[in-house]
């Protein structure tokens, strides 16, 4: 066996923050190598669940309220919400168990920690792969709502939808940064509960996907404070247009967002586990 | 080319080294220099600070005060701090495979961290799998591993960066005799080829075998240290004659053999009896204890452990 070679520099773009790229990729290609294992047992209840209120909702409810949801088919109007959502699912599961599992129960990231990989690498490579989780159940939903488009439901009505993806890896991220930042608060497992409960899934309620924010007393007020909605409104433009000034406020909210967690989530998270 | 102006060097020098964690202080101010190619040894009973020290030295935690320099390095900035873990070999104490791949994949994955390619990291994984003897298990998962295995491809793992410093924490707790002097021989291998080796052990003969210099902590500091056989022929005797008395009170030691003693310690179920001359003590045992056994070994590194940190398990 060769030996010692060891001692080449540590190589790899660094971006701000001391992360270094190749660290986190190898990070991200773990996951990757984990979800090539098992992502026919995990893509079906996350897919299925979406496709589930889609169904059901849309056209169950649809049936009493008609084309009465601002003169447009309900299911067409809830689609690009559900779309949203289910990216904000893949995102959250990672950033939350799955991480606390990794710092806390297997160790995982001790592990890392021993390589040339510091703590911000790694959460840098979780929310990279985050955001991918959350590209691939968004797009996986994606594709069930071109069928319903080709079966004559008007719910992929514009060319903007191709930039979807995009709106898609900005709720990931969104998500992964807000899920890895309450991961650096809790000392138990447990209180994901609440995280679920007293966040995710008001969000999901009141987020505009079922009914538009503005029909509820102060609803609109509220929901600028909250990324999904921003995101629900993003993919509705581009999915079904029309796109206007606001949507690049949408955008600019979640990218803002985005950069100041991007500044403070990696280190609080090489706090919380370099002491 | 020109020559590599670390390796003259040492491998790792630690001044007045301290780590506490909020008002506790598990390493208290130690001193210590690891020479490049050496096998430096880290003993001392449960709590001792050992795996802290070894933490610190690869660098996952920060240090609270001191110096600490690891191959040429002033460890504490984070791109010195990655040069180090780029050039350190780990095998931790505590079991951290990843157990949703497989041995193989755990491998792999190691590699890429230490800038291998894909196809560089399949074959390192290989090589790797075939020094620690697990190549049939390359495609199990982690749990279906026995607990040596594990320890063996951690082993493999710690390697994959091909370390110019392996930290090893325990590495042969939980190994068979014959896994464990697998083991031995193939860190002698690492060895000849330059490898500088940092270990900790609760075995002393294992420590006495491979380290060439080793220190001996107790409470964070200290308390002792020297090559295995200069620290046992200081710190105890050459020799220890043994008197066993079964459940009997201990006998007391005779005025003929007084002069001969340099130290005696009572056991529950033998008389310990620390000799510079063996002969003549085992001769002058055997004529006063006709009626019960008695028995010259030579003194071991477990003798100056024993007798540095206490028998706290006896008292
Ligand atoms: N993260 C931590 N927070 C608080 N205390 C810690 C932490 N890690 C270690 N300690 C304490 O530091 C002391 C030294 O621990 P360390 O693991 O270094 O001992 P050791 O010599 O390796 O012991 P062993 O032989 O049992 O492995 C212990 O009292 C331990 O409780
Ligand atoms: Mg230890």
């Amino acid at each position: 066996m060769r030996l010692p070679r060891g001692g080449e520099s540590v190589s790899g773009m660094n971006l701000p923050g001391d992360i270094n790229l190749s660290m986190a990729l190898c990070v991200w290609r773990r996951n990757f190598t984990v979800y090539r294992h098992t992502w026919v047992t995990n893509i079906l209840p996350n897919f299925f669940e979406p496709v589930l209120f889609l169904v059901g909702m849309g056209l169950g409810l649809g049936v009493y309220v008609g084309g009465n949801m601002r003169g447009q088919d309900y299911v067409a109007f809830i689609a690009p919400g559900l779309m949203a959502s289910a990216a904000m699912n893949g995102a959250s599961f990672e950033a939350s168990w799955n991480m606390y599992i990794k710092m806390y129960f297997s160790k995982l990231y001790d592990a890392y920690l021993a390589t040339p990989a510091q703590m911000q690498d790694i959460a840098f490579g979780e929310l990279l792969w985050g955001t991918t989780r959350a590209l691939i159940y968004g797009a996986g939903f994606l594709v069930v709502l071109l069928g319903f488009t080709l079966a004559g439901r008007p719910i992929l009505t514009s060319w903007w939808t191709l930039l979807v993806p995009l709106a898609l890896a900005l709720i990931g991220a969104i998500f992964s940064l807000m899920g890895q930042w309450y991961t650096t608060l809790i000392n138990t497992i447990d209180l994901y509960s609440y995280y679920w409960t007293l966040f995710l899934t008001p969000m999901f309620l009141f987020s505009g996907i079922f009914f538009p924010v503005s029909d509820i007393p102060g609803g609109t007020t509220i929901a600028w404070f909250t990324p999904l909605f921003h995101g629900v409104e993003l993919v509705r433009g581009l999915c079904q247009g029309p796109l206007e000034l606001r949507h690049l406020g949408h955008t600019g909210y979640m990218l803002a967002v985005c950069a100041l967690l991007l500044w403070a989530v990696p280190r609080r998270m090489r706090k919380r586990m370099v002491k | 080319m020109a020559p590599e102006p670390r390796l003259s060097q040492a491998a790792v020098t630690a001044r007045s080294l301290r780590k506490s964690y909020k008002d506790f202080v598990a390493v208290d101010g130690i001193d210590f220099d690891i020479q490049r190619g050496e096998c430096f040894g880290f003993l001392g009973p449960n709590g001792a600070g050992k795996t802290t020290t070894m933490r610190m030295v690869y660098r996952a935690v920060p240090v609270s005060g001191g110096s600490l320099v690891v191959l040429g390095h002033e460890a504490g900035r984070q791109t010195a701090d990655r040069e180090i873990k780029r050039a350190v070999g780990v095998v931790p104490q505590e079991d951290n495979l990843d157990g949703e791949l497989s041995v193989r994949e755990n491998l792999e994955i190691f590699c890429r961290f230490y800038g291998l390619s894909y196809r560089e990291a399949r074959n390192r994984s290989s090589e790797l799998l075939e020094f620690v003897n697990l190549s049939e298990k390359a495609n199990a998962k982690v749990m279906e591993l026995s607990g040596g295995m594990k320890r063996r491809a951690l082993i493999a793992r710690g390697l994959a960066g091909s370390p110019q410093l392996l930290v090893l924490d325990e590495p042969t707790t939980g190994l068979d005799p014959q896994a464990r002097h697998n083991l031995w021989e193939r860190l002698f291998a690492l060895k000849r080829k330059q490898a500088t080796l940092l270990l900790t052990t609760h075995y002393m003969d294992e420590a006495e075998q491979l380290c060439d210099r080793l220190v001996i902590m107790d409470k964070g500091k200290i308390v002792a240290q020297g090559k295995p056989r200069e620290l046992i022929e200081r710190e105890v005797t050459r020799h220890v004659v043994e008197v066993w008395h079964g459940e009997a009170a201990a006998p007391a030691l005779p005025s003929e053999m007084q002069p001969l003693t340099r130290r005696s310690e009572a056991l529950s179920d033998r008389l310990l009896l620390y000799v510079d001359d063996g002969e003549a003590a085992i001769a002058a045992a055997a004529r006063h204890w006709p009626n019960l056994e008695t028995r010259l070994r030579r003194s071991t590194l477990e003798d100056v452990f024993l007798k540095i940190t206490g028998r706290k398990l006896d008292e």
